[in-house]
Order: structure tokens, then C-alpha cells, then sequence
């Protein structure tokens, strides 16, 4: 009775209660659909080999907790670098992206001038046009810049990726902007570069959270980029890295588990504490 | 308001303008813009040692007519099809199921089940892939283990392995990975809905299923048709799965080959055959295409006929 409580409200009928189950259950079954075949990897992480095979679906006991897998991981790759990797190209992009999708935003909403629609048009198509159908023209562009193997070619082109959807987002968001408060500081002579650094861009802070949501998953989940720019040891990212060792060490169940559990953990954790901020994110209507 | 035409025109040139707008766009043009017309472009030439000549339509009509190309040309686009009727079927069905459960009212513990759902949305595809080789595995016998347990066992197979089932096997896992999408989106869509509408209706005595029907369903089908969109041009630009979990050759015998590994393979080669930048770049035109067309049939079409609510 008292896990029921947890269910369903106060004071139910009968007949609201069998519906609640009904939906409870249904919700229920498909979470645990969701979440098993993560978790059964997860857990199956910490045993040794005797254990992943004689009983995958028990927990790691004190007879078959072992973390072999994780040291012949860290033995044989270079598993933090790959981390530092991915986590210093998303800082890098995201960050830029925000900054000039910002700037560009606010040029294309507040001034009019001629090439207007026509730059706006070409940012709306990139919303929809995938940017890898340009990778044969964006290797040889990288090529020729010598950018290969290096990870300032996946910044580059995350930039260039991810800026539509910011272009997109924030200028809906400098629309809101009461144009009293523009129109204040331009009779006061505050110059353009302060409006913008000083007064507009603090107001966009929420949208500009919306689009880092949008444009870091991407870019941290990507494998094309990676393996087609910067497939180098010294330059692989986390999801190319485990991509890599996954496909070195297919039969070595340990290490392929362990790997898989180091690259979804971080994930996890990051997206339990912002869990709340993305989601009102994702569902604020900014692309609605 | 806004600068009136006139003042601007006696203006000085203004460089605060492209100083905001100048860098990001000039990354968009460099690193996106540009490299998509020149892959049209370069779709017309065909290169031979180190020399590019135009050629008019020539990859393209190899690419659906030769016989070394266009077997593996149609198999991909087929192939392509299937996996997004998959995700129509499924995905989007199954997205709404769980977005009008979750939006049922006073409905406890809603943003735990919405936030533990959405988790595989998250993660990598590839590392997804990697996941469900692993569950699914003869070797390791979970999936074998667990129908033995509901009594389906015979029915168990290497599923990933077989060349009748890994596409729809491997459509299985992306549906389930990107369940999280349609139900997240159509999940905001009915909480924007008024309670009045849904009170009135009821006072009028509509029934769940008449409400649900007549007053939600309309007002969510922009938010369907555009998580239809999205699952279009993502479905024709996959490429991690299938080259996590059966690499570059799209095995067994191409069965899983999609627009997205047949462009790689095309561009990089694979086993005896060249790789061919000109030949990549007519995939890649192809592909541009199709998803073009789905882009504007849906606005044309799709779009056009629905009406936009504001409340």
C-alpha cells in the first residue's frame, strides 16, 4: 500500500485508480525498456569474465567484482585524452557558436540592409541541409588550410554546423526584446558594440543555454568528423576513440565493456544534473 | 523601430553590421556554404590522374544505370526507405503513446519517467550500436536468455547477424534509442493546449477518446509533421550505426547499407575498389536531393494544409 502511494494521488476512485495503474504500468515497462540494455552493460562492467557470462544479469558480487576491464582499457589507449579531446573541441564550438550566433542574430534582426534575406535564407537552409553532405569539399578545404588531424578543423566545421539552429533560436529571442530599450541607450549615444555586449546579450542568457543544449549533443556524440578529419591517435575524440578500441578488442568482452561504461558514465552524470535545464530547453518552443 | 531605409543610405558604411554578422558567417560560408555547391559542382567532373574534366551528368547516370554501381546504388536507397518507414511506424506512434501518457493530469512521478526515457536519446549512436551488439549477441545469450524466460525462446535468433533481419534489427535499436524525441516534442505540444479547451470539451460530453481525437490530435499534427521532417533528413544522413555495428561494408552482403555508408565507401573505397572523390560527390548530390525534395514537399505540402494554433 504504501508503494502505491507513491503512484497515484490522494483520494482516487476506483475506476481513476485502475487507470492510473494502467498508465503507471505502461510508463513503467517502457522506462525499464530504456533503461536496461544501458544498465546491464554498466553493471556487467565491474565483473570478470567468469561472471559476464555464468550470470550477466547479477549484480557484481564480492566473488566477481573486478575491475580488469577499466586498467587494460587505460593500458592500451589513451582514454583521458580522448576525453580531454572531445570535451575541449564541444567547449571550444559551443562556446563560439553562442558567441557569434548571438552577434549574427542580433545583426540580422535589428539592422536592415540589402544582402538581409538573402543571409538569413542561407542560414535557414543549413537548419535542415545536413553539413556532411559537403564533407568531400570540406577534407580537401582542410587539406589545403593543413588542418588535418588537428582539432581545430572539427571546430571549425562544428561551428559551421551548429551555427543555423543558433542563428534561428536566438533571433526569435531578439524579436522579445522590447525595442524601447535599443531605442533608450542609441538617445543616450551608447555606441552599437555596448547595446549589444551590455544590454542585449545578458538578456539572452536562457536562449543562449537552449541552443548550447542543442548544439553540444551533436557535436560530443559525432563520429563522422572525427574519423574523417581527425582520425590521428593524438586527435581522436571519446566517441572515435571506444569506436576504435571497440573494434580492436571485439572479443575482449572485459575491455569492451569497461569502454563502453567510461564513455556512457560521464554522459549519465552531466545529464542527471542538467537533466531539469535541457529538457525545459528542448521543450520551451524555441523550435517549435 | 527600426532604421527607415533613407537615414541609413546617408549613414557611413557600417561596420559595426559586419563586424557582429562578418565572423560567423564567414565560417558558414567557408566550412558549410561553400563546400556544398562545390560538391554539386564537383559531381560534374570526373577526375583521372590528378586531372579533373567536366562530364556533364555522366557520374550520375553510372550511379543508376552502370552494373558495378547501381545495384549498390538502389540497394542503399531501398534500404534508406525501409529504415525510414521503420522509424514512421514505430517511433512516432510509440513517441505519442508515451507523450499523451505522460501528459495525463496529476499524474505523479511524470518528470522522473520523461527524464529516465529520454536517456538513450542522449548517448552516442555508436556507443548505442556497440550496446545493443553486445545485448544481442548469441555469444553472450542475454536476449536468448531472457525469451527463454517468457517463453518465446525458439524464436531467438543472431538477429544482427542475418541478412533478412539486420536492417530491421538495426531500425529496432535507432527507434528505441530516438523514442525520446517525438515524445519529448509532442510531450511540450499538449501541455501549451489550454485547460479550457479540454474542460469545455468535456462539459460538452466528449469522452477521452473523442477529446483526445477531436481537440489534441489536430492541434499536435504540426508538432508530428515536424518531428517527421527531422526523423527524414536524420534517417537520410545515418551513417554511425550501421558503421559501428557492421562497419563499412554494411553487412552481411550490403543488407544494411544505407545512402550514408554507400557515400563513404564510394568516396574512401573499400576493399578492391578506388575510392573516387567525383563519384563521393555525385552520392552526396543525390542525397542532397532527396532530402531537398522531402524538405519541400513537406513545406509545400504538409505544412501548407495545417493550420498554426497560437494560444
Amino acid at each position: 500500500m504504501k508503494l502505491m502511494q507513491v503512484f497515484l494521488p490522494k483520494n482516487t476512485s476506483a475506476g481513476q485508480m485502475s487507470k492510473s495503474v494502467t498508465i503507471h504500468g505502461i510508463l513503467l515497462a517502457y522506462t525499464v525498456i530504456a533503461l536496461f540494455p544501458i544498465l546491464i552493460v554498466i553493471m556487467n562492467a565491474f565483473k570478470d569474465r567468469k561472471g559476464i557470462f555464468r550470470d550477466p544479469l547479477a549484480l557484481p558480487t564480492s566473488e566477481t567484482f573486478s575491475l580488469v576491464g577499466f586498467e587494460q582499457v587505460l593500458l592500451r589507449s589513451d582514454f583521458g585524452l580522448f576525453a580531454w579531446n572531445s570535451l575541449l573541441v564541444t567547449v571550444l564550438a559551443v562556446g563560439l557558436v553562442i558567441l557569434l550566433g548571438a552577434m549574427a542574430a542580433w545583426a540580422l534582426t535589428e539592422y536592415r540592409f540589402r544582402m538581409n534575406l538573402l543571409i538569413t535564407f542561407l542560414f535557414a537552409m543549413g537548419i535542415m541541409i545536413p553539413i556532411r553532405l559537403g564533407t568531400v569539399s570540406i577534407l580537401r578545404l582542410i587539406v589545403e588550410l593543413n588542418l588535418v588531424n588537428t582539432l581545430t578543423s572539427l571546430v571549425l566545421v562544428y561551428i559551421a554546423q551548429g551555427l543555423p539552429l543558433a542563428v534561428y533560436i536566438l533571433s526569435e529571442f531578439v524579436r522579445t526584446i522590447p525595442k524601447e530599450l535599443v531605442e533608450a541607450a542609441r538617445c543616450d549615444a551608447v555606441s552599437e558594440y555596448r547595446i549589444f555586449f551590455s544590454i542585449i546579450l545578458p538578456l539572452l542568457k536562457p536562449a543562449m543555454a537552449t541552443v548550447a543544449v542543442f548544439t553540444m549533443i551533436p557535436i560530443w556524440n559525432d563520429l563522422w568528423f572525427p574519423l574523417i578529419l581527425a582520425p590521428s591517435e593524438e586527435t581522436r575524440t571519446i566517441t572515435l576513440g571506444v569506436q576504435q578500441f571497440v573494434g580492436q578488442y571485439v572479443t575482449n568482452w572485459t575491455s569492451v565493456l569497461a569502454a563502453l561504461t567510461m564513455a556512457i558514465v560521464p554522459v549519465l552524470i552531466l545529464y542527471t544534473i542538467f537533466s531539469r535545464q535541457l529538457i525545459r530547453g528542448l521543450t520551451s518552443g524555441a523550435v517549435k | 523601430m527600426m532604421f527607415s531605409k533613407r537615414t541609413k543610405e546617408h549613414k557611413p558604411f557600417p561596420w559595426h553590421l559586419w563586424v557582429f554578422l562578418g565572423p560567423g558567417l564567414l565560417i558558414y560560408l567557408t566550412f558549410s556554404v561553400y563546400p556544398l555547391l562545390d560538391t554539386l559542382i564537383l559531381s560534374l567532373y570526373e577526375e583521372q590522374a590528378g586531372q579533373s574534366e567536366f562530364v556533364g551528368l555522366k557520374n550520375f547516370i553510372t550511379l543508376v544505370t552502370d552494373e558495378n554501381w547501381s545495384s549498390a546504388f538502389w540497394n542503399a536507397l531501398s534500404n534508406n526507405l525501409q529504415f525510414f518507414a521503420f522509424h514512421m511506424l514505430l517511433q512516432n506512434p510509440i513517441g505519442l503513446l508515451l507523450a499523451v501518457l505522460l501528459s495525463s493530469p496529476k499524474l505523479r512521478l511524470a518528470s522522473s519517467y520523461r527524464t529516465l526515457i529520454f536517456m538513450p536519446t542522449m548517448l552516442s549512436v555508436v556507443i548505442i550500436g556497440f550496446v545493443w551488439q553486445l545485448i544481442l549477441s548469441p555469444i553472450w545469450g542475454i536476449s536468448e536468455e531472457f525469451l527463454y524466460s517468457i517463453g518465446l525462446g525458439q524464436y531467438f535468433d543472431a538477429w544482427l547477424g542475418k541478412e533478412g533481419s539486420a536492417l530491421v534489427t538495426l531500425s529496432f535499436i535507432s527507434v528505441w534509442q530516438f523514442v525520446g524525441i517525438p515524445m519529448m516534442l509532442i510531450y511540450a505540444t499538449l501541455l501549451n493546449i489550454p485547460d479550457d479547451i479540454i474542460d469545455a470539451s468535456t462539459v460538452d460530453g466528449a469522452s477521452p477518446m473523442q477529446t483526445f481525437f477531436h481537440i489534441k490530435l489536430p492541434l499536435i499534427l504540426p508538432t508530428i509533421a515536424m518531428v517527421s521532417i527531422l526523423t527524414f533528413v536524420a534517417n537520410f544522413n545515418a551513417f554511425e550505426l550501421i558503421y559501428a555495428v557492421k562497419g563499412a561494408l554494411a553487412g552481411p552482403n550490403f543488407s544494411t547499407d544505407l545512402l550514408g555508408t554507400f557515400f563513404y565507401r564510394t568516396f574512401f573505397g573499400f576493399q578492391l575498389q578506388q575510392g573516387s572523390s567525383t563519384m563521393g560527390a555525385a552520392v552526396a548530390t543525390l542525397m542532397f536531393l532527396i532530402i531537398l525534395v522531402g524538405v519541400m514537399l513537406f513545406l509545400f505540402f504538409i505544412q501548407r494544409r495545417i493550420q498554426r494554433f497560437q494560444f
